[in-house]
């Protein structure tokens, strides 16, 4: 099944992408597989971890559970399309200089979530992001730091980390 | 008034105990790193496992024509391929089964191109089982009529511990109440959100290269070379970037094995890596056990002795959990002063799947009890529990019946922060008070504390550490260490510490810890060892080469060099600070110069500790730390739901070292322990493994996470770095018990098998309010008149 293949277009992290996928690939499979995108990371599969995290249209989703061939059309943003030239997207900074990171495996989709929410509603309370980063799981933080970092990009504080 | 420009040069700024970033965080925000489960390499095959999904059989035949023909694949091995490539604990697993003993018994393996083909490669081999009864429980194991699991091991025993000290029956006769209950903590496992992962390569010298997410990369030679029968020296371990460990990298497991065997049959590389599914079936789990304790106390409250009996679920193989009473013996006789301790555990074999070492390590399990009895009993002598806890604490210098010499011993101190902070005793009895009276939400505070070694664990014969530190010409620092970093942040301590120690900027240190053929011998990242261990042994290299470097300077400045000192990138005056040369000019000069020196200095760190010993009776930890644990909570009592409000920590931490890696630390192994307390729960049926998946399997998630109000306490430990002790497993330890007494506090029932779900809560309650005679989950408080 995985061999009947389809072309698809779209636009990856700003930039224009044409290939062709099976029809049974997951976008997250594509990305990490066909594109060399490890930065968005496989953990469960189903949808259930949210270490797979990107952004589709601007809204985020599970991208095990997206087929490949559903991105043709639209515009994704992955953890590797948040970095600019002038340096880490602020809410990368924010989860480094507050200590949110430690193995950082689930980090990729954790931040992907945080910036979404955060661009959707900049008074973004910090019940509000536990509510909003309940579909991500992180065995390493207990989510204390990885909400302290949220709350200091919404109220532009910092926390004199060194790095 | 002139406070501002006497910013005195000659006080050294001192980077102890401040706010440092993990140096390794920016490349994983950005999605950068490449963990090992990013990892390919050219020519890589793909192997997968094929599981019994079965708990106890006979394997009648097995056959592999199919799968060995089809398109890609590049070899199948089963158990015939490794028959006597014994390896673990006691020699009792192999990494392919001739016999399925457990669930997740790999049965067959194969390598090919793809994971597709492999995986249709797994549906060709046929096999046929004759399925044999099964051993679900220790209790079931340990009958005289039970079927056998291992020839070699009768009556499906597996390792056994004793300690006693005292004279248990005078104890006893003195002892104005004891209480007496029979506690289950149960399964659950790590969930890593890294599955686990390996890749093997041979060279044709026959030396195995293995990529691997072990967190104790020495010791792991000597067990996984036995698995494929070739010499320890014959391995090189390389240690890419990990997603978690938490203890469940602390031996080795037969996808590792099966990995290398894969890879020398095929001459490839060959990378296994599992499914979450998988991940949850066939990665180890923490132990569960029947731990059946005893502890007295006279009226006074003064507690008189403390006995522990305790089966434990082996499962089918023996990895670390079978020897976790070796910690659970320490909490039994040092957890608070008790004077007559009797302890015994007996592994014994079942069907189930098997444990390994997870953070905690046999003392949540223990905890989980003693904590909960110190509760029970302070209510009979009729005492606020903190004073309880305060009459029976041990001081510094005080020495526990296993020899647990308690030099900086701040207990005291962790009760009185935690108690005063959270307004304890007073809400205590207020809660209390209201536990019968009408309303369906009950508000409840319980107060827990433990002890664990926080200056290494000298389970093996050496608890120690070798370091190389190296400086090059423009002064960057490159520190060689056997301290692997799994997440915790010990790269963040060993920068902090050279910086510290050599005046150099946090960003000029490199660390390379993650190739065996290259770093020096450690014993691994576990028993919170790793700051204790690898800050000293960093400080000690650093203050090598800090020496090596002022003598040199001192010549050329023509001073002397107890009156200089590192500080900012330069050689500086001792007496005012003054900068006297570029510390890069100096590593230059001493380099160039007609007597030739580089910087780079060794050092081996053995702490001062005793080695555990057949008898127990041993000073095993170069420290040993404290915590308390404050737990405020909101009951439903019609669903039976905990909602935990917020806790109090207080924990003896020797001295802060990063703060923000401590922090860290903290906050996370006490979501573990939250889970632990009230969701994660391993269903295991018959041997079989109901729920493999995050949506049945609850962890902790960000809404679930309470308030933490943390409270550092620094005793100041003599032999660790700057006083620091070991600090990451005690969060994960005691908060379950305190959750657990405050649930009393609330409701007046007590839960013995963890976790306290919504289910065992609401029909505790619901026991409690029916009529008298229903009690069974009622604390058997066994008071007894002297």
């Amino acid at each position: 099944m995985m061999s009947v293949e389809t072309e698809i277009r779209f636009k990856l992290n700003g930039r224009e992408v044409s290939l062709k996928v099976p029809v049974a690939m997951k976008t997250l499979a594509m990305l990490r597989d066909k594109l060399g995108m490890t930065g968005t990371k496989y953990a469960c599969g189903e949808g259930e971890c949210g270490a797979c995290t990107v952004e589709v249209d601007g809204r985020t989703v599970n991208s095990c559970l997206m087929y490949a061939v559903d991105c043709d059309g639209r515009e994704l943003v992955t953890i590797e399309g948040l970095r600019t030239p002038e340096g880490l997207h602020p809410v990368q900074q924010a989860f480094v200089d507050h200590g949110a990171v430690q193995c950082g495996f689930c980090m990729p989709g954790m931040i992907m979530q945080a910036k979404n929410l955060i661009e959707n509603n900049p008074g973004l309370t910090r019940e509000e992001a536990q509510r909003g980063l309940e579909g991500n799981l992180c065995r390493c933080t207990g989510y204390t730091k990885v909400l302290d970092a949220v709350e200091a990009v919404v109220s532009g504080k910092s926390c004199g980390s060194r790095p | 008034m002139q406070e501002t420009a006497t910013a005195s040069p000659t006080v050294k700024e001192t980077l102890i105990g401040q706010r440092v970033r993990k140096p390794d965080a920016p490349d994983k925000a950005t999605g950068k790193t490449r963990y090992i489960n990013d990892m390919v390499l050219p020519q890589m095959l793909i192997g997968k496992v094929l599981f019994a999904g079965r708990p106890h059989a006979r394997i009648v035949r097995i056959d592999t024509g199919a799968a060995q023909k089809l398109p890609g694949v590049h070899a199948v091995l089963t158990g015939k391929d490794v028959a006597e490539l014994r390896f673990g604990f006691v020699r009792d697993n192999v990494a392919l089964k001739d016999k399925v003993r457990c669930e997740h018994d790999e049965i067959a393996a194969v390598a090919a191109e793809t994971e597709e083909i492999a995986c249709r490669a797994l549906e060709l081999i046929e096999v046929e089982y004759e399925d044999l009864p099964g051993v679900f429980s220790p209790e079931a194991g340990a009958r005289e009529d039970a079927p056998q699991i291992h020839d070699r091991f009768p009556g499906n025993k597996s390792l056994a511990f004793e300690f006693r000290h005292g004279d248990l029956a005078a104890a006893e006769a003195a002892s104005e109440l004891i209480v007496d209950n029979v506690f289950r903590p149960h399964h659950v496992t790590h969930c890593c959100m890294g599955t686990s992962c390996a890749i093997a390569d041979f060279d044709h010298n026959g030396k195995l290269t293995i990529w691997t997410q072990t967190q104790y990369p020495y010791n792991y030679k000597m067990d996984l070379a036995p698995a494929l029968g070739i010499h320890p020296g014959d391995i090189r371990v390389i240690q890419p970037p990990v997603g978690g460990a938490f203890g469940s990298k602390l031996d080795v497991y037969p996808y590792e094995p099966i990995a290398a065997l894969l890879a020398r049959k095929t001459g490839r590389p060959v990378k296994v890596m599992y499914s979450r599914e998988e991940e949850f079936k066939a990665s180890p789990t923490r132990q569960a056990a029947i731990i059946h304790m005893r502890t007295g106390c006279t009226r006074d409250g003064v507690l008189t002795f403390r006995t522990a009996d305790v089966l434990l679920d082996n499962g089918a193989y023996t990895s670390w959990g079978p020897t976790i009473p070796v910690i659970m013996m320490r909490t039994t006789s040092g957890h608070y002063r008790v004077p007559v301790v009797d302890f015994k555990a007996q592994a014994i074999y079942t069907n189930n799947p098997y444990a390994g070492s997870f953070r905690g390590y046999g003392n949540v399990q223990t905890t989980w009890a003693t904590a909960q009895q110190m509760d029970m009993l302070a209510e009979m002598v009729d005492i606020d529990p903190l004073e309880f806890h305060l009459k029976n604490a041990q001081r510094s210098g005080e020495v526990t019946p296993q020899r647990s010499f308690l030099r900086e011993c701040a207990l005291v101190e962790c009760l009185e922060t935690a108690a005063t902070a959270s307004d304890y005793s007073r809400k205590r009895k207020e809660y209390a008070a209201l536990r019968d009276a009408p309303g369906r939400y009950k508000k409840g505070i319980g107060l827990a504390s433990s002890i664990h070694n926080a200056g290494g664990a000298k389970i093996h014969k050496s608890d120690g550490i070798g370091t190389i530190l190296k400086m090059d010409d423009y002064a960057r620092v490159t520190v060689i260490t056997g301290a692997s970093e799994i997440g915790q942040g010990i790269d963040a301590v060993i920068t902090l510490i050279v910086a510290e120690e050599l005046g150099v900027p946090l960003e000029h240190v490199t660390l390379v810890n993650n190739d065996s053929d290259v770093a020096p011998w450690d014993v691994g990242v576990h028993a919170s060892r790793t700051t204790f261990i690898a800050g000293n042994g960093t400080r000690r290299a650093a203050r090598k080469a800090k020496a090596q470097i002022l003598n040199a300077a001192a010549k050329m400045l023509e001073e002397s060099p107890e009156d200089l000192d590192l500080r900012a990138g330069s050689v500086v005056r001792n007496t005012d600070g003054a900068a006297l040369i570029k510390l890069e000019r100096v590593l230059r000069q001493m380099h160039f110069q007609a007597e030739p020196e580089l910087v780079m200095v060794t050092d081996y760190y053995e702490p001062k500790s005793e080695p555990e010993g057949a008898a127990h009776v041993s000073d095993h930890s170069a420290a040993y730390s404290h915590a308390v644990h404050i737990a405020e909570i909101t009951v439903d009592t019609l669903t039976g739901e905990i909602k935990v409000d917020k806790v109090t920590v207080a924990q003896d931490v020797g001295r802060v070292i990063n703060r923000m890696g401590l922090e860290g630390q903290i906050e996370g192994g006490l979501a573990i322990g939250l889970g632990y307390a009230l969701s994660e729960d391993m269903r295991i049926e018959n041997g079989m493994l109901k729920n493999a998946c995050f949506r049945d399997y609850k962890l902790i998630t960000a809404p679930e996470m309470p308030p933490l109000d943390l409270h550092f306490i620094e005793s100041h430990c003599a032999e660790g770095p700057y006083g620091a002790k070991g600090i990451s497993e005690l969060p994960t330890i005691v908060i379950a018990p305190a959750i657990a007494n405050a649930l009393y506090n609330a409701t007046g029932v007590r839960i013995f098998d963890p976790p306290m779900s919504p289910e065992k809560v609401a029909r505790a309650i619901f026991e409690r309010c029916a009529p008298a005679g229903s009690g069974a989950v009622e604390p058997r408080l066994a008071g007894t008149a002297a």
